[in-house]
């Protein structure tokens, strides 16, 4: 069970996190945006945090619809 | 009551864009792009939705290759002031506004070579002139999609292939002709197109941007200001990336709730039937006024060939006067004089007295044009 373990998929900015929101809801994917974790970057903006289980899928996604990211962490 | 200035803001709006900034006010009303907490986040979904709105509206393909700004005026300035560079030649119209001409007025002083090709006394331009102006460093043709004047259309699909056979990007300044006319970033090969939000995209004031092509070098790009983007904030140097990098600031993030509720509207209408509705209103107008002893219609008559703006002018009557007219003792409300356009106005004669300017938009009928025309034989009687 990976319950309750995340990956979050940093982006450029919010209206990149919204686009990926946007995406992720299209291919039926829970996403949330949340604060960027202090441990992985000092920027004051939002990231995508799936379930690490939806990784995979999510990054496909993303990659199909040309939504690019700057970092995929396990958190 | 008549409101015919919707060349200079579109009225009223379609109630769903009051509706989408009350509820922005009330029930969201947390800075995009800043925090991450719900309301940031729903915050930053709506701009993001008017972005998508207004990609849908110019068939752009990328709506993060839009950068919102205040006016058409500001998205022009980016652009110019933005990617022109001493050395550099520009190429544009004798129909331009000031919005276009005051910047190129001001880079000309400092190193940037311009050129102002003549339109016909009717405000058409000939591609043949725009090619035989360019020079090797050319770099940007900057023309109105429409005269904010006689609303002529220039021509724009023509000119794009000018630019892409000899290099310079085209800017196209869409203010009289976003929402109201079909205008495809694509199909007709424009590399920055500036928008207002104000006029037929049936948003607020305070809202308009430029969409920013493909052949556009972004990281030659300069913004016009530097400053907070909610994004790398763990670095001083401005992001180098679109759309933050030209939209420091906290944004009015409130007006884009309004655009974007203004662009659904027209997109719902479909611009094809918004487009039939005005041409149909124009040729009335035009037929209705050029037969009246004494009234001279300026522009080229013919509502294929124009936006829903025609310019007149009643002898014996200064336009000032005829606008006074107008308003006390009709009730039409136009916009009279030189339209922040004497170059448009040298063009076709007007300069310095300028016109009277009947602006119409989605939500003028027939009826209003035939009282409208009535109203100014009333007003060439009273002249003689």
């Amino acid at each position: 069970m990976t319950e309750g373990k995340y990956t979050v998929i940093l982006v450029h900015s919010t209206s990149y996190a919204i686009r990926a929101e946007r995406v992720l809801n299209m291919a039926e994917i829970p996403s949330k945006l949340i604060p960027v974790p202090r441990h992985l970057s000092s920027d004051c903006g939002v990231c995508v945090r799936i379930d690490r289980e939806n990784q995979e899928a999510a990054l496909q996604a993303l990659e199909s619809a040309g939504v690019e990211t700057i970092g995929i962490h396990e958190i | 009551m008549i409101y015919f200035d919707n060349a200079a803001t579109s009225w009223p709006k379609p109630p769903g864009v009051a509706e989408a900034m009350v509820h922005f006010i009330n029930d969201v009303g947390a800075n995009p792009g800043r925090s991450a907490h719900r309301l940031a986040v729903e915050s930053g979904r709506i701009v993001y939705s008017a972005r998508e709105a207004v990609a849908e509206l110019f068939h752009a393909p990328d709506p993060l290759r839009i950068v919102f700004g205040h006016n058409v005026t500001e998205a022009l300035n980016l652009a110019l002031r933005g990617l022109l560079r001493p050395g550099d030649h520009v190429v544009t119209s004798s129909m331009e506004h000031n919005s276009v001409m005051r910047p190129l007025r001001a880079l000309a002083h400092r190193g940037i070579e311009l050129t102002v090709v003549p339109c016909s006394p009717e405000g058409f331009l000939d591609p043949a002139k725009v090619e035989a102006a360019l020079r090797p460093n050319t770099t940007i043709i900057a023309l109105n999609h429409a005269s904010n004047v006689v609303g002529t259309l220039l021509p724009v699909s023509e000119v794009a292939t000018i630019a892409r056979q000899h290099g310079p990007l085209l800017l196209v300044d869409t203010a009289q002709t976003g929402g109201a006319y079909p205008v495809d970033v694509q199909a007709d090969g424009i590399d920055l197109l500036a928008f207002t939000g104000h006029k037929s995209l049936c948003g607020p004031m305070g809202t308009g941007g430029l969409i920013v092509g493909e052949r556009v070098d972004v990281k030659r790009m300069d913004p016009l200001k530097r400053g907070g983007t909610g994004s790398r904030s763990e670095h001083e140097e401005q992001p180098d990336f679109l759309p933050d990098m030209c939209e420091s600031g906290t944004p009015n993030a409130v007006g884009l709730a309004g655009l974007d509720a203004g662009v659904r509207e027209v997109l719902q209408r479909g611009v094809d039937a918004i487009r039939a509705h005005e041409m149909a209103l124009t040729q009335r107008l035009i037929d209705g006024l050029k037969d009246i002893p004494g009234v001279i219609v300026y522009g080229g008559l013919d509502a294929n060939r124009q936006t829903a703006t025609v310019s007149f002018n009643i002898a014996g009557m200064e336009p000032s006067e005829a606008g006074l007219r107008l308003d006390d003792q009709h009730g039409i409300m136009c916009r009279v004089g030189l339209h922040c356009a004497p170059a448009a106005h040298k063009t076709i004669g007007t300069f310095p007295t300028g016109t009277v300017r009947f602006g119409m938009g989605l939500f003028n009928t027939l009826d209003q044009v035939d009282t409208a025309v009535d109203a100014v034989r009333q007003l060439a009687q009273e002249a003689q």
